[in-house]
């Protein structure tokens, strides 16, 4: 990282303190005004670095993942993860779903959801500060923002200097950057939804479709703005989360608290003057100035706060210089909070009934699906009854209604399987280009990995009462066995 | 008006200088992201206006730079559906019957093309699906006037019933009662007689002593098309009397009626309209409504021969005029 301003005075005491303002702070908090420029300043230390890796694998995952092959056999797609909407197949390594198995992505979506409320009820919002896109992003465009304007009073006077060259170029090699990074993520967006290779080739060559270059344009429009001009805006007005993250946590979880017991009262501190009878916090505003949300982790929890902890780093910084033990402003829960201030000893309760509920629910929805992926039938049956002629009266009295077959092959290999039909009193297929066999069945072919359309006429004889009947089809693949089966209904007419 | 330009203290904002009853009506300036988007909008129509046509004249209008044109895109993609369809259509006319039934590929798309002009065309007298209504025969069971071999029923697509076409199928009922050739009790008991030998005896119990009278004038009226039995003749166009199964309704008024007035419809010949291929589609949904026969014994099956109109129905529609 350039630019990052050396702590530039002696470790004298309140020099410590910069001029830094929490603009979202409980007290500048009005109804209606402008949104004031955050510039948060680099910091340095163990949660930085952790932010760092975490931003590097996450990125790692969402460029890397379309571009890994998977072999599915000729004339499949060989993407290892893909939403193919063409062909309307979800493929995930090995699992392959079709769009009636969407619950399984239902059930994804609650996993996911109950993964962050256990982790908001272990952790407090590790999510939002490490993990959420928005979060990852924005830091990404920090450190570009860092890399042509310098740090974060680099920039404030980048900022208030009137135009010039210099001023330009800075802020023009910013921008390029940031719609760059932004249309490289729009780019691997697209990668998901068709063959990667394939459609890179096309997306550069202009060949792709015209959907492609909308939805790159819409993410790049989407990323550039939300990273680049809203930040701190997204989490604080546009996202549910910090109002539901409040449910979601007590006091054991642990969240990022300024611990006030130990800093109080605060005030500027002379080099080599006495701490007693004062608190640790030198007032140097340093966990302000590093604050990418634009809050005073001092005023307490707070619906802005992410949870990102460079604030902490910040203090730790000032801490070990100033000679006080680190860990002013930590992770802690507001349990443990109360306990040192009472001079109890501490403890952690990761396992609640919260946290247990969760972990059981998790488990439960998991071992669903598993068990659901694992006995997934590959064969299916939709029927689905003419209603046009509703019914058909034919010479010898007897009455014929015509149904739809959906066969669903979801094995990739072509089987046969055979129809039958009951339900009814001499109910019995009439043939048509599918000849009834000997035992009453009709045999149909079902290509592998299709939906087989299998049209039957059914018919009952003379004398069936008029009305609705129930009518049932079983459809058994002859090789394996697996059969699948459907209802429907017959509607017999009167006689004229 | 007020002279000089006021402004609100709270919001900052001029206000327009009205005042009621001491309340004044700020002049707030419009935002500023829809104004930009209005003027580009401007920008926009004067972009399209130079590309695209746009302006009426009076006998034509501006083109525009791109020389776009609906109608010649409609008509592109026409050529270009028509030549990608070409290949089947021909494949589609030149195939036998049998050649059609062994043929997934191509039965697919005579079921799609078929389908659709079935429900342009057909639909309208003979309903969706082929269900027919009164006095247009149901398609979808399994009883034909005609014949219901997809060689049959091409014919019958080709020159229509009773049409203009001069080897349309025809057959014609006497109106026995309004032409006074029978009484009105030989009537009553020719319609008791029918409904005797029919599969709707049981449903209309008929009168047995006025059937046993009717006999005698079925004999001879009817049983000359209609056969002796009611079975019906399919060479002239005369429906089986056999089963319970009425072109003009089943109940006793209607075939009371029928004998009376002898009705009979008119289906339009198609051959003028469509080319063999869609005629070969429209018989082939036609016949897989659910009542389509088997071909009958072929005698040269390859030979396009085989799909000639049956002499025999054509003759006897004439002789019959």
């Amino acid at each position: 990282m350039n630019n990052v301003t050396p702590f530039p005075r002696p470790a004298d005491s309140g020099d410590h303190a910069i001029d830094a303002r929490a603009v979202n702070s409980a007290a500048s908090r009005a109804l209606y005004k402008k949104r004031e420029q955050i510039y948060p300043k680099l910091v340095h230390g163990r949660f930085r670095t952790v932010k760092w890796g975490a931003m590097a694998v996450l990125l790692a995952i969402y460029y890397i993942t379309p571009w890994i092959r998977w072999d599915r056999g000729i004339g499949r797609p060989d993407q290892a993860v893909l939403v193919d909407f063409e062909g309307r197949r979800f493929f995930f390594f090995f699992i392959e779903l079709w769009p009636q198995e969407v619950y399984y992505i239902t059930g994804l979506l609650i996993v996911a959801a109950l993964g962050i409320f256990l982790s908001s009820a272990l952790f407090g919002r590790v999510w939002c500060g490490y993990a959420c896109p928005q979060t990852v992003w924005t830091d990404l465009y920090l450190y570009v923002e860092r890399l042509f304007e310098g740090d974060r009073n680099a920039r404030m006077r980048l900022d208030k200097a009137p135009m010039s060259l210099n001023k330009a170029a800075r802020k023009i090699g910013k921008h390029v950057g940031w719609l760059y990074i932004a249309a490289a993520t729009g780019g691997a967006w697209v990668f998901y939804f068709g063959d990667a290779p394939t459609l890179a080739h096309d997306i550069f060559t202009g060949q792709a479709s015209l959907v492609v270059y909308l939805f790159i344009g819409l993410l790049t429009f989407t990323t550039y703005a939300l990273a680049g001009t809203m930040r701190e805006q997204v989490c604080t007005y546009m996202c549910p989360w910090p109002r539901i993250q409040a449910a979601m946590t007590d006091a054991d979880a642990l969240s990022v608290t300024y611990r006030g017991y130990r800093g109080e009262p605060r005030g500027p501190h002379k080099k080599n003057a006495t701490w007693e009878g004062r608190g640790d916090c030198i007032d140097c505003n340093q966990c302000v100035a590093a604050c990418p949300q634009g809050i005073d982790i001092r005023d307490g929890d707070q619906l802005e706060c992410i949870n990102c902890a460079l604030c902490i780093d910040a203090c730790d910084d000032i801490m070990e210089k100033v000679g006080r033990p680190t860990g002013l402003i930590a992770y802690d829960s507001y349990a443990n909070i109360g306990r040192r201030t009472t001079g109890e000893a501490t403890h952690l309760r990761l396992i609640r009934p919260r946290t247990i509920l969760y972990g059981v629910l998790m488990a439960i929805v998991g071992a669903l699906m598993l068990y659901g992926l694992a006995n997934r039938a590959t064969l299916d049956l939709n029927v689905i009854r003419d209603r046009s002629p509703p019914f058909v009266r034919l010479a010898d009295g007897s009455i014929r209604n015509d149904y739809e077959l959906k066969i669903i092959n979801m094995a990739p290999e072509t089987r046969s399987v055979t129809v039958a039909v009951s339900g009814l009193e001499g109910v019995h297929f009439v043939a048509n280009s599918h000849a009834v066999q000997a035992d009453g069945r009709i045999i149909a072919e079902a290509e592998g990995d299709r939906v087989a359309n299998v049209r039957v006429h059914v018919a009952v004889p003379a004398g069936t009462p008029q009305g609705s009947h129930p009518l049932r089809f079983e459809i058994v693949d002859a090789e394996s066995g697996e059969r699948a089966g459907s209802a429907s209904a017959f509607l017999a007419g009167a006689s004229q | 008006m007020a002279d000089k330009i006021e402004r609100d203290d709270h919001s900052g904002t001029e206000t327009t200088g009205h005042e009621w009853d001491g309340i004044k009506e700020l002049d707030t300036p419009l935002p500023r992201w829809w104004l930009y988007i209005f003027y580009a909008t401007i920008v926009i129509a004067v972009i399209y206006w130079v590309l695209m046509p746009t302006w009426p004249m009076l006998n034509s209008y501006t083109r525009g730079l791109l020389n776009h044109s609906d109608r010649a895109n409609v008509a592109a993609e026409m050529s270009q559906l028509s030549a990608a369809r070409g290949p089947m259509f021909q494949r589609l006319a030149s195939a036998t019957p049998g050649q059609l039934v062994s043929d997934p590929e191509l039965q697919q798309f005579a079921r799609a093309a078929g389908e659709s002009v079935f429900g342009d065309y057909c639909a309208t007298c003979h309903g969706a699906g082929g269900a027919g209504a009164p006095g247009f025969p149901v398609l979808a069971d399994d009883v034909w006037i005609w014949g219901g071999s997809i060689t049959e029923i091409e014919h019958t697509l080709r020159v229509g019933v009773r049409s203009d076409h001069p080897d349309a199928r025809f057959s014609q009922m006497p109106a026995f009662g309004r032409d006074h050739l029978l009484t009105p009790a030989q009537i009553n008991d020719v319609t008791e007689y029918v409904i005797s030998i029919s599969a709707a005896h049981a449903r209309l119990e008929p009168d047995m002593n006025a059937a046993r009278r009717g006999a005698i004038v079925y004999h001879q009226q009817c049983a000359s098309c209609h056969g002796a039995d009611g079975a019906g003749d399919r060479n002239q166009g005369a429906p089986s009397l056999q089963d319970d199964l009425w072109l003009y309704g089943g109940s006793r008024a209607e075939i009371h009626r029928q004998v009376e007035l002898g009705r009979g419809g008119v289906m339009p010949a198609w051959e003028a309209r469509f080319d063999p291929a869609i005629l070969r589609a429209l018989a082939f949904y036609v016949h897989e409504m659910g009542g389509g026969e088997p071909e009958p014994a072929p005698q040269e099956p390859t030979d396009a021969a085989a799909l000639a109109p049956p002499q025999s129905s054509a003759d006897a529609g004439r002789a019959m005029r």
